[in-house]
């Protein structure tokens, strides 16, 4: 076997068999059995990371690819085979997974101390990291699907690990079925294309729509079924509604799963099976991910939580990346992806160390956290700048590749120019919430004098992993500085993510000329490059001046803003009511036609069946009657006629002989009377 | 070559129960061991024919046939195949853990566990017999025990709920005798034979009136909508174990008839009847689903999910392609596994706290978190979570409903409407899993005692089975797949020859 994809079958399984370990006997190890999950993720980052080396330093070709092939169900005529498929986009895929999972795990140690279900929580993570693995690593969309399940579960127990609220037990509930909505769409599409094809191998699927298995309709409609997936996964509207919610999980597991990873899950499967989209699919992942993009970052400008805005946030940045390749800008959709995977992280061990020293969420009652938490407020401080798009840092140059890709598509397009607008808005929106934020929580004065008092800077375990994402933060894109290609030693790697990560060759004709028609305008490219950048530094410069004069010099008034916009504020507090419609459509229908169909049951059917009962009784009975007073009656009737008779006729058995005689001559008498008559 | 492999897993219960019919009654610690000793024995013989199984033929094996009635031409004939050793197995299995969940009863202890061997005696018949007649007597001595343990055994409204029980499949297996007799009527010479009447191709009109008359005597049994009213009431009013029976392998029994006799005996009519199948298939996984929904007592609700559960096995079943049947009857035998582990979580909790009303609960978990992680797992195995059993039986239904080649388009349909289904089965339990663990505990239960050796050593071994076939299924679906694409190819060539 290929020493990659033994890698590969190692570090997939060392997270299961922690899991495993921590919940049947992790309550009776030492330290309740958190080594063994962090000892597992470990061993599993450094052999991402030996892989990462060797894709950058040894092959570093963009070709590179091994793939594994096992078979797991042999009905004779249908198979299923599971498999592992490792290339570029997996190997960044993993080291991400495994990197951000790892520096979790060890800032958990700190954050979850002190828990009664310390074990369990270890636990779920080592499951949670299993599971996305599975994602990372599959080669066919059998092997997704399980692993896109199993990911919906750990979250669901991680979501709802403090279940003794309400609130948090709601939110895991509300995440898993609302993520089965869009697995319902997602299998379907799996469907779709097993029964065309006949294979669940990504390659395999690719090789034979090609070969046309599939007319464009069905081909288009099994895209956007698959999509579905990633609507539910990667939180797009209208199913983004579990996310903000799931921040009632513990804020390690927010970062972890509902920011760098479980949520960029979609963006991946996206990417992974990328030319199953066809042109018509694409547009329809473009749209749905730029107005995600931004209509969740309007709804992040009011929140007053800390986790909620990071949520939202979240939320919209996946918009981008769903944007980008909706648009065909392929790798910078996937390079967004590997930034906001680390910068978010930050943002929200930022956010848990906040909260962790204050024990509230509320921006309102924090402020001037800076100095009694220096190395938040830093690090923190520098994924503000990195996702706000602030020259220089990482989110800066993918966001901007994004918003490239997006204008060039308009230029091709120009009837699709709201899916360069309504991103470019939302970058502004970003930068605005973003510094409205940190503002609020680190300077300014305290609000809250109490909580002020007893803040302190988080210990060690905690800020270390948040100075190494800080760091990762920073030199993840150093390669995009000016000069950097002429460092020695290093120089040569400038671009790699870009040399490595390729657009796959479309399979279709349509799609096909959809990516001539934007790549082939090559000057067109310069230039959209070029406007994207000013405007995106533009509209960043606006949000954070904006952010500044209401929040930090408060020259502007947020509150006479919201006044003045109260209707717009109103529906922006409330979120657009999505939460509110579905309560009353979808929940409410379902729930009717449950309440309707047990009551169908118990009267209608059960009815039926009980009526057939009481029907068949009351027969009985009547049979009953009919035997007492006819049938029987009959029988006694003629056994009472025979009675009545025989008393009679017996007096005539007198025993005289003289009686006998005269009964004799009367009978004949009798008899000659009637002879005579007739 | 004959063994008495069959006859033995068979009649050991019999033997059993004449063995305690012997026993004081006041001794009743030496029943129940009795008891446990004989489905013991079975089990290992179970045990011993899958080692021996030869999974590579579709062919009988552990044929037993002796004339038995010659002058009527019944036989003693047994054997098995890929579609009947899961069941052997599964029936062998829950027998024997069900002799340990009925360890707490105290009611006239001797008539339970004796009538309790009766019916594991029964079962096996049924899935043994390949003479109709004598698959006809198993289905009756099924019958008898079922009634009095729910209607002695039972809750408060167990008399009801026994009859009712007792009636409605009374009903069912007259028309079964009927069919069986016109089947054998038909043939010349008469014969009760299965694999004999599968040879002979009937009238087009005559299978479709025998294929209804079997149909709806074993849909009874499934229960396939709208012949289920039966199943919750008698789950509510039985005890803990028979519901673990019921669920894990009567409900079995009328899938198993379906596609034992009416789709190689009766192809043509299969083929006339697969859609409504189809269309019977999803209306019970989603109507199911929607009941169990609305229901406040757990068993109630457990019930209602074995009825939307058994929906995906007529789905794979109509579909006749091999996802669709290997996966009808992978679920047979991972329901069996995952609705028996339910339906004894449900009795551990009822034991305690003598009610089920789900909203009576709440916060269990951190008063008994073995206990709530048990139930998490067998509700998660319920709601078709992947790394459990019954995912995988599941997706091959549903991935051979999407597949089927005749009606090729209306299947794709039904199959869209089944995977809104797994969006329900995921509401319903999660839902019942907040209401009774979730949440702040309910002071009234801070006494509640968590679950016991005995009870884990019910569940423990099922939770293995569903877990180990959840990550490989191929231990079951290799030892049928031969016989079901055996089956499917019956129906296909068969009405194929009728149609000529």
């Amino acid at each position: 076997m290929n020493t990659i994809i033994l890698y590969s079958l190692i570090l997939l399984f060392l997270p299961l068999a922690a899991f495993a370990i921590n919940i049947l006997v992790g309550k009776r190890l030492p330290r309740k059995g958190d080594w063994v999950s962090l000892s597992a993720i470990l061993i599993s980052f450094s052999f991402a990371l030996s892989m990462f080396a060797y894709m950058l330093f040894i092959r570093y070709d963009p070709d590179f690819s091994v793939e594994w092939r096992w078979l797991w169900i042999d009905l004779g005529d249908f198979v299923i085979e599971l498999g592992i498929l490792v290339d570029n986009l997996t190997i960044m895929m993993l080291l991400v997974v495994t990197l951000v999972s790892s520096l979790i795990h060890i800032y958990s140690i700190s954050y979850m101390k002190d828990d009664p279900r310390y074990n369990r929580y270890f636990a779920y993570l080592s499951l949670f990291s299993f599971s996305m693995l599975i994602i990372v690593l599959s080669n066919n969309l059998f092997g997704l699907y399980i692993g896109w399940e199993l990911v919906g579960i750990s979250s669901y127990l991680l979501i709802g690990f403090w279940f003794e609220k309400d609130s948090a037990s709601d939110a895991g509930k509300k995440a898993f079925i609302t993520n089965r909505v869009g697995d319902f769409g997602f299998f379907i599409g799996v469907l779709l294309f097993f029964t065309a094809v006949g294979s669940f191998n990504y390659g395999d699927i690719i090789a034979g729509v090609d070969a046309g298995a599939m007319s464009d309709g069905l081909f288009t409609a099994a895209g956007i079924a698959l999509f579905m997936g990633a609507v539910g996964k990667s939180a797009q509207v209208p199913l983004h509604i579990w996310l903000p919610d799931a921040m009632e999980g513990p804020t390690p597991v927010s970062a972890l799963i509902h920011a760098a990873t479980m949520v960029a899950a979609g963006v991946y499967m996206v990417g992974r099976i990328y030319p199953l989209f066809s042109p018509g699919a694409l547009l329809f992942i473009a749209y749905v991910g730029a107005i995600t993009a931004f209509v969740t970052a309007t709804i992040a400008v009011v929140r007053k939580d800390i986790k909620r805005v990071l949520a939202y946030s979240t939320v919209s940045q996946l918009g981008f990346m769903i944007l980008a390749l909706g648009v065909g800008g392929y790798v910078s959709g996937l390079w967004h992806l590997t930034t906001h995977a680390f910068f978010k992280a930050l943002l929200f061990l930022g956010a848990g160390s906040v909260i962790h020293a204050a024990h509230t969420n509320d921006m309102f009652r924090m402020g001037g956290f800076k100095k009694k938490m220096p190395v938040t407020f830093w690090t923190f401080l520098i994924a503000t700048l990195a996702i706000s798009g602030v020259p220089g840092f990482s989110g800066f140059f993918s966001k901007d590749a994004i918003l490239a890709s997006a204008l060039e598509f308009s230029f091709a397009h120009p009837g699709h120019i709201m899916l360069f607008i309504l991103p470019l808005i939302a970058a502004g929106l970003t930068a605005f919430y973003m510094f409205r934020a940190l503002f609020l929580t680190f300077y300014g004065e305290p609000q809250d004098k109490e909580i002020y008092s007893h803040i302190h800077e988080s210990p060690g375990s905690m800020t270390i992993p948040m100075v190494i994402l800080a760091t990762i933060t920073i030199l993840i894109t150093f390669d995009q500085w000016r000069g950097f290609e002429y460092l020695p030693l290093v120089g040569e790697y400038a671009g790699w993510f870009q040399h490595l990560i390729h657009e796959p060759a479309a399979i279709f004709t349509g799609a096909a000329a959809m990516a001539e028609s934007v790549v082939g305008h090559g000057a067109s490219e310069e230039t959209a490059h070029t406007i994207a950048m000013w405007l995106s530094i533009f509209v960043a410069g606006v949000g954070i001046l904006l952010a500044y004069l209401f929040y930090l010099k408060k020259s502007l008034s947020a509150e006479k803003v919201s006044k003045s916009l109260s209707s717009i504020y109103t529906l922006l507090r409330n979120k657009y009511y999505f939460d509110e419609f579905y309560g009353a459509t979808v929940i409410r229908g379902v729930l009717g036609l449950s309440k309707a169909s047990a009551k169908f049951d118990d009267t209608v059917i059960d009815g039926a069946v009980n009526g057939t009962a009481t029907i068949t009784i009351w027969l009985s009975k009547a049979s009953r009657w009919f035997d007492d007073h006819i049938v029987d009656g009959a029988v006694n009737g003629t056994a009472t006629v025979t009675t009545f008779f025989g008393t009679r006729l017996r007096r005539l058995q007198t025993g005289t002989v003289e009686n006998y005689v005269s009964f004799l001559v009367v009978g004949i008498l009798v008899f000659f009377i009637f002879q005579a008559i007739f | 070559m004959q063994n008495h492999l069959l006859s033995a897993l068979t009649f050991v219960p019999v033997l059993g129960m004449f063995a305690i019919l012997f026993i004081p009654r006041d001794k009743s610690y030496v029943i129940k061991v009795v008891a446990a000793v004989t489905t013991g024995i079975q089990l290992w013989l179970a045990v011993q024919m899958y080692i021996a199984f030869d999974t590579t033929t579709s062919a009988m094996q552990f044929v037993e046939h002796y004339a038995w009635i010659p002058a009527f031409n019944i036989e003693y004939f047994m054997g098995i195949d890929g579609l009947s050793a899961p069941m052997v197995l599964l029936t062998a299995l829950l027998s024997f853990i069900c002799i340990f969940a009925s360890w707490n009863i105290e009611k006239a202890v001797k008539g339970y566990f004796a009538l309790f061997l009766l019916l594991d005696a029964g079962m096996m018949g049924v899935f043994v017999s390949i003479d109709f007649f004598l698959f006809y007597i198993f289905w009756e001595v099924v019958l008898l025990p079922m009634y009095f343990l729910i209607g002695i055994w039972g809750g408060p409204r167990r008399e009801y709920a026994s009859i009712k029980f007792f009636l409605y499949t009374l009903f069912g297996s007259v028309l079964i005798l009927l069919a069986m007799l016109a089947l054998y009527f038909y043939n010349d010479p008469h014969t009760f034979n299965m694999l004999t009447l599968m040879e002979t191709t009937y009238d087009y009109n005559f299978q479709k009136w025998v294929f209804l008359a079997l149909f709806i005597g074993f849909a009874i049994k499934v229960p396939i909508f709208p012949f289920h009213t039966w199943l919750p009431d008698a789950h509510v009013e039985a005890p803990t174990a028979v519901s673990v029976i019921l669920a894990g392998v009567l409900l079995k029994m009328g899938i198993y008839g379906i596609l034992r006799i009416n789709f190689p005996v009766l192809p043509d009519a299969t083929l006339w009847f697969a859609v409504p199948l189809g269309v019977l298939g999803v209306i019970n996984i989603i109507y199911g689903a929607l009941c169990a929904l609305a229901q406040t007592d757990l068993k109630k609700l457990v019930a209602y999910s074995s009825i939307s559960h058994m929906g995906f096995c007529l789905l794979g079943m109509a579909a006749l392609t091999s996802a669709g049947m290997n996966g009808a009857v992978l679920q047979m035998f991972n329901h069996g596994t995952i609705s028996a582990m339910l339906f004894l979580l449900v009795g551990v909790i009822y034991d305690r706290a003598h009610i089920r009303d789900v909203n009576g609960f709440g916060g269990l978990a951190v008063r008994m978190p073995i206990y709530g992680g048990m139930v998490a797992l067998a509700f998660f195995a319920g709601l078709g979570l992947p790394g459990f059993s019954g995912f995988i039986s599941e997706a091959l239904t549903l991935i051979g409903g999407f597949g089927a080649e005749h009606s090729s388009s209306t299947f794709r349909w039904l199959t869209g409407l089944a995977v809104m289904g797994i969006v329900l089965n995921a509401a319903y339990f999660l839902w019942a899993y907040q209401k009774i663990f979730l949440g702040k505990l309910n002071e009234k239960w801070a006494g509640l005692s968590e679950i016991n050796g005995r009870e884990l050593f019910t569940i423990v071994p099922l939770a293995i089975i569903t877990i180990i076939l959840g990550f490989y299924p191929m231990p079951i679906l290799g030892m049928m797949s031969e016989t079901m694409n055996g089956i499917i190819e019956m129906v296909k060539s068969g009405a194929i020859t009728a149609l000529q």
